[in-house]
């Protein structure tokens, strides 16, 4: 595999002090490749040193078999452009004028700009969406508006490796898939490859076709998403004590109620998330069943709750699931039916409404009357 | 969209050129209105009539020198004279066109100091530059005076400029090792408060005559002009502000902060030390030919830049250094004139009028913000 961006043995660090060692990455060109880790593990060290915004300490970073660190401050910027986490504030500058800076190592020495630069300033501006800003006043603009007015700039420089430092920092979620899109707009069409880190790992694992997980002094997982993600592998890089995070969909649980089930949740079909998500936010401990392991339910049953009663997808439910969910639901103060249909395969629920109704344990057809408070 | 894309720039670009033009030719105006103001107004009213026709005479007899090298000639001329030219070409003359040349000098300075800085209320003497000048300056008076005989001007000159240069170097020598912007304006401060408390303690040992001069040099006036400095200091602002605006490319650059600076192939330690070479040169030479003139540099640039609503160092550079021209002339002409025979020390003027100018800017600069 010829690849185009690589690492060998990188340490970067402060001062001559290594912060992270051993950096190994190699990615084709026209890739997208994200960062991800905990705050502060690293992730803007190992960015500013592939910018060379700061010195590496040791190893080498390589584009197209080129030592990045031999070439001139202009050859790197030729070939490398950033969109950083610096606020920038000039003052009495229109956002053409900021995107036209992207020209700089292209101009002569009083920075002239040649038609062909003024086309590629007005082209990167039109990529980015934002050609009715070309005159407004930079410091006028909403958060999301700079953003891609500074990708604009970055563009606009023409690089092979483009590197942004969480580009989608400060932006609501519209404008993050804009910019991802562009994103990959570019990497795909033109390929450009893009190094970038990023909070969101249900993006990152969306966009990116290879991630670096930071963790530490040290790289935790490099490679293809679909490769890197198993079981809790996104808790353990987050260290994750409380809650979770569900890959499949990129949704995040809290904290999981501890304690004997109060309640018994009877759902199934999706009928029960909202009543496990208000259980979860007043830290009332439940049980709920039966699910089968295929129900988009019991994606975060699982995770909010430790008496799941399960069974398996596509098979009818035997009788020991029957009567384990039986054993949990008498131990409880009440049963909520959340409101699942019951047909032929899940029949056990109507058994177990049965059951309570013998003995007495209340039926709730509606959470919210019980938790109201 | 292209199309129309670019169409629009090219106004754009027009507007600004027209602006530029616009703002250079009314700035030029008011210079020539304020060299003749200045020239036929002062304790001596000297008709505009006249002034010309003493420049036109004086500008044939040099020339004819030059060419016959008839020196009788120019004795002739300077007895036919009589006073008023001699009020016109050996005092008010280089005065103001010291003014000029300095003015522009001290607004060039301040304005690079804020690109510097990227703060609108960098001036001059934010790094101690003015504080390392009047320290030097008042240990030759205070100390070094008795030993010399009488003080000349040539002494405070040289005093001053050394003195400028002692912390413009110690400033250089810090600004290759701290990376931080606000660490080396903490650095110019401190600096200055050592020079002020070195100062303070040779006035300690100073009479009362000493006290009194030094606190006429710190005031600052053109009073001192020649034709000599006003060549010298021409000569050298006028390089110093040409090689400022050769940097005028990084500079803008330099707005988008230092990081995206570098990345498009600035090396910062170069450029960061050749801008306060420049913009200290630049101060060290007015502060020794006209002592520390305050507010000047801080209100001019933003009038310029206001002005010409662009902070386009290409532009703004030329028209800052006319505006400083502009407004220090008036300034010295307010000054010499207001309280006649008495005259004000100019910093007073300066202060007087920039720092109005300055609140005024910042309340509108806040407001455009937050708009």
């Amino acid at each position: 595999m010829n690849y185009y961006f690589k690492t060998s043995d990188l340490d970067v660090g402060y001062n001559g002090k290594v912060l992270i060692h051993d950096i190994n990455i190699a990615i084709e060109q026209g890739k997208i490749l994200t960062l991800i880790g905990p705050n502060g593990a690293g992730k803007s060290t190992i960015l500013k040193s592939i910018t060379r915004h700061l010195a590496k300490i040791h190893g080498s970073v390589h584009i197209a078999d080129h030592e990045i660190y031999d070439w001139s401050p202009k050859e790197m910027a030729k070939k490398v452009a950033v969109m950083l986490t610096d606020r920038i504030r000039p003052e009495l500058m229109t956002c053409e004028e900021v995107v036209a800076m992207g020209r700089y190592p292209y101009t002569n020495a009083v920075g002239k700009m040649t038609p062909t630069d003024k086309a590629i300033v007005a082209d990167s501006l039109a990529k980015v969406h934002a050609t009715e800003l070309a005159e407004r006043d930079f410091m006028t603009l909403s958060d999301g508006q700079k953003q891609r007015i500074m990708l604009a700039r970055a563009i606009c420089q023409q690089p092979e490796v483009i590197v942004l430092d969480e580009p989608t920092a400060y932006l609501d979620i519209r404008h993050k898939i804009e910019l991802l899109d562009i994103l990959r707009e570019m990497a795909h069409e033109q390929g450009i490859t893009v190094i970038m880190s990023l909070h969101e790992i249900d993006l990152a694992t969306k966009i990116s076709d290879y991630l670096l997980c930071v963790k530490g002094d040290t790289i935790a997982k490099f490679g293809r998403p679909e490769d890197i993600f198993e079981g809790d592998a996104i808790e353990k890089l987050y260290d994750i004590a409380h809650g979770s995070y569900n890959l499949l969909f990129g949704s995040v649980e809290l904290t999981k109620p501890r304690g004997e089930p109060q309640y018994f949740v009877l759902a199934g079909g999706g009928y029960g998330l909202d009543c496990y998500r208000a259980l979860q936010k007043r830290q009332i401990p439940f049980a709920t069943g039966i699910l089968f392991d295929n129900d988009v339910d019991f994606q975060v049953a699982q995770v909010l709750s430790d008496h799941v009663v399960s069974s398996s997808a596509f098979e009818p439910i035997n009788e020991t699931v029957v009567q384990a969910a039986t054993k949990l639901l008498s131990k409880c103060t009440a049963v909520i039916d959340a409101g699942t249909p019951i047909g032929t395969y899940n029949q056990a629920n109507a058994q177990l409404l049965k059951f309570a109704q013998e003995n007495n344990i209340p039926i709730r057809h509606s959470w919210h009357s019980i938790l109201k408070d | 969209m292209n199309k129309t894309f670019s169409i629009s720039t090219g106004r754009r670009k027009l507007k600004t050129a027209g602006r530029f033009a616009l703002v250079a030719v009314f700035l030029v105006a008011l210079l020539l209105w304020g060299l003749v103001l200045n020239v036929n107004t002062g304790s001596a009213d000297i008709p505009a009539g006249d002034v010309f026709r003493m420049i036109w005479d004086g500008l044939r007899y040099k020339v004819l020198n030059t060419l016959t090298g008839d020196y009788a000639s120019e004795l002739q001329y300077a007895l036919a004279g009589g006073a008023n030219q001699r009020i016109i070409f050996s005092i008010r003359m280089p005065r103001m066109l010291l003014a000029a040349v300095l003015g522009g000098a001290l607004a060039t300075s301040g304005f690079l100091l804020q690109t510097f800085f990227r703060n609108p209320m960098a001036g001059p003497f934010v790094l101690g530059i003015s504080s390392g000048a009047k320290m030097l300056v008042s240990i030759v008076i205070i100390f070094l005076a008795p030993y010399m005989g009488k003080m000349d001007s040539f002494t405070m000159v040289v005093a001053s400029f050394l003195g400028s240069l002692i912390i413009v170097l110690t400033v250089l020598l810090v600004s290759q090792r701290v990376s931080s912007m606000s660490m080396l304006l903490v650095v110019g401060i401190m600096m200055g408060y050592i020079c002020s408390a070195v100062t303070d303690f040779a006035i300690t040992f100073a009479d009362e005559h000493e006290i009194a001069e030094l606190t006429s040099w710190s005031m600052g006036s053109f009073s001192g002009a020649s034709w000599e400095t006003v060549g010298y200091s021409a000569v050298f602002c006028l390089a110093a502000m040409l090689l400022a605006w050769l940097l005028s490319k990084p500079m803008g650059a330099y707005a988008l902060g230092e990081g995206y600076a570098q990345s498009l192939g600035i090396n910062l330690k170069v450029f960061r030390a050749c801008l306060i070479l420049l913009t200290s040169l630049l101060s060290a030479c007015v502060i020794a030919f006209a002592g520390p003139i305050s507010f000047v540099g801080i209100a001019v640039p933003h009038i310029s830049r206001s002005l010409l609503k662009t902070s386009r160092p290409a532009v703004v550079i030329p028209v800052t250094y006319l505006c400083g021209a502009v407004f220090c002339i008036f300034c010295d002409l307010i000054a010499r004139t207001v309280f006649a025979p008495t005259e004000m020390a100019i910093g007073t003027v300066t202060s007087f009028f920039g720092a109005p100018i300055v609140i005024y800017m910042m309340l509108k600069r806040r407001r455009g913000q937050e708009a």
